[in-house]
Order: C-alpha cells, then structure tokens, then sequence
C-alpha cells in the first residue's frame, strides 16, 4: 500500500522556510529556461511572421542573405510579366521590387552603433504585404525626400524619430511616420520609396529582392522549378515565409542551446540544494519513517513517498518559476541577426511549450534529487531507526 | 579547543551536506565566472592591435564598399605609415553549411607586415620559384605569395578541418558569385587570442580580378600610423579628403571599429548579465537554506556552548565562519576553475566567439560575491544562535 499523498503535501507546509528557500532555486533555473526559450520563440515568430507563405521571394543564386543578394532591373521586368503573379483590385501585378541596404546608426540610451536596414519599395506595392501599418504620422509620400520607420527602431536609434532628419547616403530624409507590421522583422527596417533611396544609396540598377504574391500557392513547387532554370534571371525562389524563417534559424538554434546549457549546468547546483533538503527530511524524520515501517509500510512504499516529496517540492519551484518567468513575456529586446547582418528588435514570447519544458525540467530535478535521500529513507533498519528516537 | 577547530568539527559533522553546498557553490561561481567571461571576451576582441592603427569604411555602412583609388589617396596623408585593404568574402562551404568562417581579401605585401606582432607563420608549403617578397613579409610567405589562389588559415580552424597544406579547398561565393578554389600554403597562428584563429585570408587581386570584373572596390582600409599619437587628426583629415565624395568615409581606431561589432550585439550582454545574478542569487538560497538547517540541528548544543560560558559573539562568529568557508572554498575553486578551465582549453562555444578569456577583474568579482553569499547565508542563523537563550536551547527535545 502507497502512504497517502497527505502526509508529503503536510510535511512540504510543516517547514515553510526550507520549503520556500529550495523551490525558489528551482524556481530560478526553470525562469532560466523558460526566458532562454522565449527569447528563441519570439525571435523566430519576427522573422517567421516577417514571410507569408502567399508570397514567393526571389534572389540571386547563391546569396544567403538579402543585402548580398542582386537582381536586376531585366530580370524584374520578366517577372513582372509572369502570368503566375498575382494582380491588384486595379489589374497591376503584386510585385515589390525591393532595395535593401543596411545604415549605420547610433543608438539611444546606449553607446555604439548597429546596422539597421533601409528597405526602398515601389509605393504600389504596399498591398502585398498588408500587416504594415501606420502607427503614428503617416505614409511617406512618393518620389519624395520622406520615410517611415518601423516602431521598434524608431526608438532605439538617433534621429529616427517623427519630424527628424536622417542622413542615408547622400541625402537627408524627413522621418514622417512610425508603422508597426504585426511585431516582424519589418517593424525593426527603415522603408521609403525606391525611385529615391536607389540614387540616394548609389544602388541603381539592381535590386536586392523580388518578393511576388502567387496566384497559386499550391504550384509554387513548378514555379521555383521554372525561374530557378531560366538563364536569364539567375535567380534562387522560396516562399516568404520559408526565406525569412531559414534567416531565423541559426540565431534561434544558438539561443536555444545556450539555455539548455547553462539550465543543465545550472540545474546541477540547485539538484544539490534539493538533496541537501531532502536528507535533511530523511534525518528529521527517522522516527516517523521506523512508525511507518512498524504500521506495515514496505520499504518501496517509502522510498516511493518521499521520492514524491521531492518531485513535489521542485515542482512548487517549478510553478513558482513559471509565475516568474510570465512578466518577462512581450519584453522587447534586440540583437543583430547575423544571417542578415543586421539589428532585430523583437518581443520575448513566453509560450506553453517552453513552460511545460519547465515543469519537466523541474520535475526531473525532483527524481534525479530525491533519488538518494529516499533510498536512504527505505533502507533504514526497524531496529536502528527505533533506537535513534 | 580553539576557535577553529570548532568550526572545522561542525563543517565536518555532516560531510555529505558539506560536499553538496559546497559543489553547487562552485558550481554557481563556475558558471557566474564563464558568463561573465563571455563578456570579457567580447571586450578583448576590442584589443585586436592597438590604438595606434587606423580603419576606414564607407560611412553608410560596412556592406558599401569604396573605390580603389582612395589606397594611394589615404596613403599619402601626413602621418601614414602604410595602408593596406581588407574585403570580406563571405564564401560558403558547399558541402556543409554549417562549416562556417570568415574569409578575407587582402593585400598581402602591406596585410602582413602591419600585423606582424599579432601573427606568426608556423607553416607553410616551400616556393616553388624565386621570388622577391615585399620588405616586411615573412620569408615562409613566400609560396603564398607567388600564387594568386592561394590563401593563409588560422591555425585552429587548420586543424578543426584536418586540412593539409597544398591542399585545395573550394568555397560558394554568396556575394561574389561562382566556385571558388583556394589552395592553403600557408598557416597562422595568432599571438594574440583576440585576433582569432578561424580566419581564411587570400589575396585581394583574387578576389578583385575573378569577383569584381577587375574594378577594384574596397571594403575596408587599415592604416598603419607613423605617428600614433596624432591618430585623431590624421582620422579626420582621411574623412574630411572625401566628405564630398559619393563615398564618404569614416575613419576610426581598430578598437572603435571591433567596439562596434561588439555595440551590435545589442542588449545581449545584458541579458547574461542578468542570468549571471539568477545563478548567484539561486545558489545563494541553497547556502542560505544549509546553514539554517544547520543551525538548526545544533541548537540544543548551542544551549550547552552557552552554559560553559562561550560568548553571544563567539557563537555567532563560529556560525559565520562556517558559512564563510563553505562560500568563499567554493567560490574560489569555481573562479579558478572557469578561469583556468576555459582558457587553458581556449574554448570557443564551437567557433561563435574567440577563445576565451576570463578577466582578473571576473574572478574577483566572483570571490567577492561568495564572500557576500557566505555573509548573507550565515547571517541570520548566526544572529539567532546568538540571541538563542540557554532555556529555550536546552528545551528543546529534538
């Protein structure tokens, strides 16, 4: 027979200082772990969200990244005339024809600088992609001197802000408004019109990226096959969203693997304070356990129960390190995305998942910790545990 | 009995709590130390060279080149000891991707020479012709020299690919489009760990003839000052030559140039910073949580400490001492450990950063805070043993 649950749960309330003290170590790693996992979340979802798997983005052959990659003002035209392109309300084609070029700029609050993109679009186009939004101010105007700014960097750089002057190649322009495009990578990018950046940036000619909306999705994988073989585009085509998700990856999968890493090493220091608590419990309650084995418990039934005591302490840890990690959730924070050489300002995005991971996580410790102490529990002698008290 | 051979008897009554409060102490400080030194090593790859050397670029950004006709322009600016080009490659390995490192472009007869101090050749295929080497250069360069697709790498990365020298190695170029085949004859190791070892540096006239239809742009200028100490002026004289150029320079010190890679990691170091306190701050609650536990096994002892006449402040003192010592041995075999641990096997978390280094400063800090955790884990059950009267200690049945 098991000894019930009740006993453990009075036990873990009986020391609240201890209890509280363990649980919070734990609570630390799992807030470690969540945090390391919702920075890696939320910096994914800019980029993923960033790309619409309606839209098929084309570079050239060989680039690994937007700003090394260069198409040419023919090879744009070709693709314009694409029976699979999707068009407008008003019959033009939905095509953005894109130049990307990153500018160095100071930030605020902070010394140093960091590369932030300058995207020129072809005005027209902005139906492509309709999460951009203008949050305040307001649209730059055509064939003018104006951009807008994504709201996430508006405020983290000089002169980025509305009705200031910023210099981008050879000429200053007017930051008219912020815009905001469902918290992607876009929200961190300066866009103005290209007919302007082009000769402003010594950029004419080619453009970095062509992005189009496909009239038929599901044929993306014959389209691909069709421009990536045509001689005269020399081209490589993805879906938005696959592009900017493969942007994502190398980043994510860095951040991810330093949590685990320093949760594990971590985790081993706060096993230890478990173990030291629960030998603790072992030693105080010698003669509770020789009571236990009198009354007909097997040894079994003891070890089991104080292994549960030690899961259900790290898992009040495990909880409490939940609740703790929750405000750390829309935080938005910034790095440079090497893949793209270029800062992206994102929001931390606590998901289940990661809190589930955490609860495991916690839970493991509570095993790999108890483990010992209610080994020693259950292999007291009636004898010698009778004769302590 | 003196005073520390009592606290000694009390660290060693319960020898198993002892080991594990003092392991995950080292274990904090291990890891409080190895994220800090994260941040020192990003810190000392500002160091590569000296103030003394020079980087130009183009003002809009790195990714913009500027024409080859600045070289003998800058050059000839007052105070300029010799300049020399720099162009990043950016090639893929095309078999794995996820093999990767940085490669330059650069001009070998003035690259060399400038960064004498910070590398030494330590291998290098025999010249098959004679050649006369530019003054400065290593004699051992001197196959590298006489072939166009030949390049010089980084001792580690050398090694990590198990390369052989002569051997040729194909990279995808991302930027500069095509198949490019490099052949090692040459291989470097860095005399200063910041300058890093993974690199692949190749002639620039490769780069400029096969990827640029032979006009020259240039990605970076390093210049090498006669005069190190007007290295502000000669700065802004550089910048103020093409101000009204269509490609405007910036000219900084090598460090500022490093600093603004490290500026690009944006709020990252802060956020190990942070995971630094929580580790300290989750291990402290261990320690905390032992030495009350401890105290609290002892009280009836404690009580009888009292009656043979020990002081309130003795008694709060052997406690504090406990703790102290768990703490501070701990702290000191964790800092030492990250320090001497990481640096002796140059980790390099898989070539993300250069090898690392863990600063003095660092270790001092750490011990500092296992002091403090010591001070603040003993404290209050110091203090309650310390007012605990005899009565109450020897009621006590437990």
């Amino acid at each position: 027979m098991a000894i019930p649950i009740s006993y453990n749960i009075r036990n873990i309330v009986q020391r609240p200082v201890t209890t509280l003290a363990t649980g919070s170590g734990i609570a630390m790693v799992v807030m470690i772990l969540i945090g390391a996992f919702a920075l890696a979340s939320g910096f994914q979802a800019a980029l993923v969200e960033t790309g619409s798997p309606r839209n098929a983005f084309i570079r050239r052959t060989g680039a690994d990244s937007e700003i090394s990659s260069g198409v040419s003002r023919d090879a744009a035209n070709i693709i314009r005339a694409l029976p699979e392109v999707a068009t407008g309300p008003d019959g033009r084609p939905l095509v953005s024809t894109d130049l990307v070029v990153l500018t160095n700029l100071e930030r605020v609050g902070q010394t140093g600088s960091s590369n932030v993109p300058i995207r020129g679009i072809d005005p027209a186009s902005l139906t492509l992609r309709p999460q951009i939004r203008v949050d305040e101010g307001r649209m730059f105007g055509p064939g003018t001197d104006e951009v807008m700014v994504g709201k996430r960097v508006g405020r983290r750089f000089q002169n980025l802000g509305i009705g200031n002057r910023v210099k981008l190649g050879q000429r200053e322009f007017t930051v008219v408004g912020h815009f905001v495009a469902a918290g992607s990578a876009f929200e961190s990018e300066i866009w103005g019109d290209n007919a302007v950046l082009m000769p402003a940036l010594d950029r004419e000619g080619t453009f970095q990226s062509i992005t189009f909306r496909m009239r038929d999705p599901a044929r993306f994988a014959e389209l691909k096959k069709q421009l990536e073989a045509d001689p005269r585009l020399g081209v490589q085509v993805q879906t938005e969203r696959e592009f900017y998700s493969s942007q994502s990856q190398i980043l994510a999968g860095v951040i991810r693997a330093a949590g685990v890493f320093i949760t594990l090493i971590m985790a081993i220091g706060a096993i230890f304070g478990a173990m030291n608590t629960m030998y603790a419990a072992v030693g105080h309650r010698t003669r509770e356990i020789a009571v236990l084995l009198t009354l007909g418990f097997t040894p079994f039934a003891i070890w089991l129960s104080f292994l549960f005591e030690s899961v259900l302490l790290c898992l009040i840890g495990g909880v409490l390190g939940c609740l703790l990690a929750i405000p750390i959730n829309g935080i938005t924070t910034s790095t440079t995305n090497w893949a793209s050489f270029s800062e992206v300002a994102f929001a931390f995005r606590v998901t289940p998942l990661g809190m589930v991971l955490g609860l495991a996580f916690a839970a493991v410790m509570g095993v790999v910790g108890g483990f010992l102490p209610a080994r020693q529990a259950s292999r007291q002698s009636l004898a010698a545990a009778l004769r302590a008290a | 009995m003196n005073f520390f051979s009592l606290v000694l008897v009390n660290l060693l009554r319960n020898k198993r709590r002892t080991i594990l409060t003092m392991s995950s102490v080292v274990i904090a400080l291990f890891l409080f130390c190895s994220l800090r030194g994260v941040l020192d090593t990003l810190q000392a790859s500002i160091k590569v060279g000296s103030e003394s050397r020079l980087v130009t670029r183009n003002r809009i950004s790195l990714i913009f080149p500027m024409p080859q006709s600045y070289w003998s322009r800058i050059a000839a600016v007052p105070g300029v000891k010799s300049v020399s080009v720099q162009n990043w490659f950016g090639g893929r390995d095309p078999v794995d991707p996820k093999n990767w490192y940085a490669q330059f472009g650069v001009d070998a007869a003035t690259f060399f020479p400038i960064y004498a101090r910070d590398v030494d050749i330590v291998a290098a295929s025999p010249p098959q012709v004679e050649v006369p080497l530019p003054p400065g250069v290593d004699p051992k360069l001197a196959a590298f020299m006489s072939e166009q697709t030949a390049c010089v790498v980084g001792e580690r990365l050398f090694k990590k690919n198990r390369w052989k020298l002569g051997q040729t190695v194909t990279l995808a170029g991302t930027i500069y489009p095509g198949s490019w085949p490099f052949v090692i004859r040459a291989v470097y190791h860095a005399k200063d760990p910041a300058f890093g070892e993974e690199t692949m540096l190749f002639h620039y006239k490769y780069l400029e003839q096969k990827g640029m239809g032979g006009q020259g742009a240039v990605g970076i200028y390093v210049l090498e000052l006669s005069q190190p100490e007007r290295a502000g002026d000669i700065a802004k004289s550089v910048d103020a030559m093409f101000e009204n150029s269509s490609y405007a320079t910036r000219t900084e010190t090598e460090h500022a140039f490093q600093a603004g890679f490290v500026s690009m990691y944006g709020n990252v170091p802060f956020l190990i910073g942070v995971i630094g306190l929580a580790v300290v701050f989750a291990i402290l609650l261990v320690a905390a949580n032992t030495m009350m536990m401890a105290a609290r096994e002892r009280i009836s002892e404690i009580g009888v400490m009292k009656t043979l006449g020990f002081q309130d402040g003795t008694i709060f003192a052997i406690v504090l001492a406990e703790a102290a010592i768990i703490t501070l041995g701990g702290g000191l075999a964790g800092a030492f450990l990250a320090k001497l641990g990481l640096e002796g096997s140059a980790f390099n978390a898989g070539g993300l950063l250069p090898p690392m280094t863990v600063s003095w400063t660092t270790v001092t800090i750490g011990v500092g805070i296992a002091v403090f955790m010591g001070a603040t884990s003993g404290l209050i059950p110091a203090w309650q043993a310390s007012r605990l009267r005899i009565v109450d200690a020897l009621r006590r049945v437990e």
